[in-house]
């Protein structure tokens, strides 16, 4: 009866009153399937800059004024971004909110050093002749990299979100799965990017 | 009672150690590094394996983030099922869609 009692004491504590019968939080599920749909999405845009990367119409096209060298270390900040996340996520399990603000505060800087990197790649693109609406190539590249950078600018704000509710208290032990959730949105932003840098940027236009 | 002890345990995920995320942040960075350096021709000449050592590099790091850092590697077989439909999807979709282009030819 007792060793019942204790069974029962660690079912009641390993449940939270929301759980499922699959054992996956609705949340989290659903972030999985909300990713997968973000598959096509970023297929879609990158399908369309491959089909338009050459037709310049005669100006200047993205592949020529790539700076490889400044967009490979935006995506070595993105890369550093993936790993605090994680550790921020590892801290929270462990109950340090201390240092999951820690954390939570440097991804949010490496993404805004991502996001700044981006800002001034395109206005650099910009005085150098590649306006949005230069030619097809320009069209499909700002709208690819910057629906990217679009949702990067939505983690920060989940991060941020998260941090204040770290500092509030709202954000504990108990709950870590929301950082775990918020976390895989930053490195789904984080293995989109691995795909861009490849095949935008590295990979030769012809 | 026991097989909901059971149950309840087989939810209980164990993430990597710190050390562990280091450690693939660190193959990370040298995969990239080396991506970086195939764009100059005067450090090695890749010829026709450039692409695919490309996209080879590139599958490795997807892989590993998709599996250390978002947890596919010890978290719900279902999870990564429904992750790989919706990658599985859009590949085909999207090179149907690049041949009825003749982006190849």
């Amino acid at each position: 009866m007792t060793s019942m009692t204790a069974e029962a004491a660690a079912v009641s504590h390993d449940h939270d009153p929301h759980a499922t019968n699959t054992g996956i939080s609705n949340t989290k599920l659903a972030m999985w399937l909300f990713l997968s749909t973000e598959c096509l999405l970023f297929g879609g845009l990158i399908s369309t800059y491959l089909l338009y990367k050459t037709r310049g119409n005669g100006q200047v096209l993205p592949t020529d004024i790539f700076d490889i060298m400044f967009t490979s270390v935006s995506s070595f900040v993105l890369l550093a971004s993936s790993l605090t996340m994680v550790l921020a996520l590892s801290a929270a399990v462990r109950g340090d909110m201390h240092r999951t603000r820690v954390w939570l505060m440097v991804t949010a800087l490496l993404g805004a050093v991502f996001i700044g990197g981006q800002v001034y790649e395109f206005t650099s693109f910009y005085y150098e002749g590649l306006g949005y609406t230069t030619n097809p190539a320009a069209s499909a590249f700002y709208t690819l990299t910057g629906f990217h950078g679009i949702h990067v600018s939505l983690g920060l704000l989940m991060l941020m979100s998260l941090f204040v509710a770290a500092g509030q208290g709202k954000l504990t032990a108990k709950n870590h799965e929301t950082i775990e959730i918020v976390g895989l949105y930053w490195h789904f932003v984080d293995v989109v990017w691995i795909f861009i840098f490849t095949v935008i940027y590295l990979i030769p236009a012809e | 009672m026991s097989e909901q002890v059971a149950h309840a345990e087989s939810h209980t995920h164990e993430h990597p150690s710190d050390f562990e995320y280091v450690k693939v942040a660190l193959v990370l960075a040298a995969i990239t590094a080396v991506e970086v350096f195939t764009y100059f021709e005067s450090v090695l000449d890749w010829g026709a394996f450039l692409i695919p050592s490309l996209l080879i590099m590139m599958v490795v790091k997807f892989w590993l983030v998709a599996r250390m850092f978002m947890h596919l590697k010890n978290d719900e077989p279902v999870l990564g099922r429904f992750f790989a439909g919706g990658l599985a999807l859009a590949t085909v979709v999207y090179i149907i869609a690049l041949l009825a282009f003749n982006f190849w030819s």
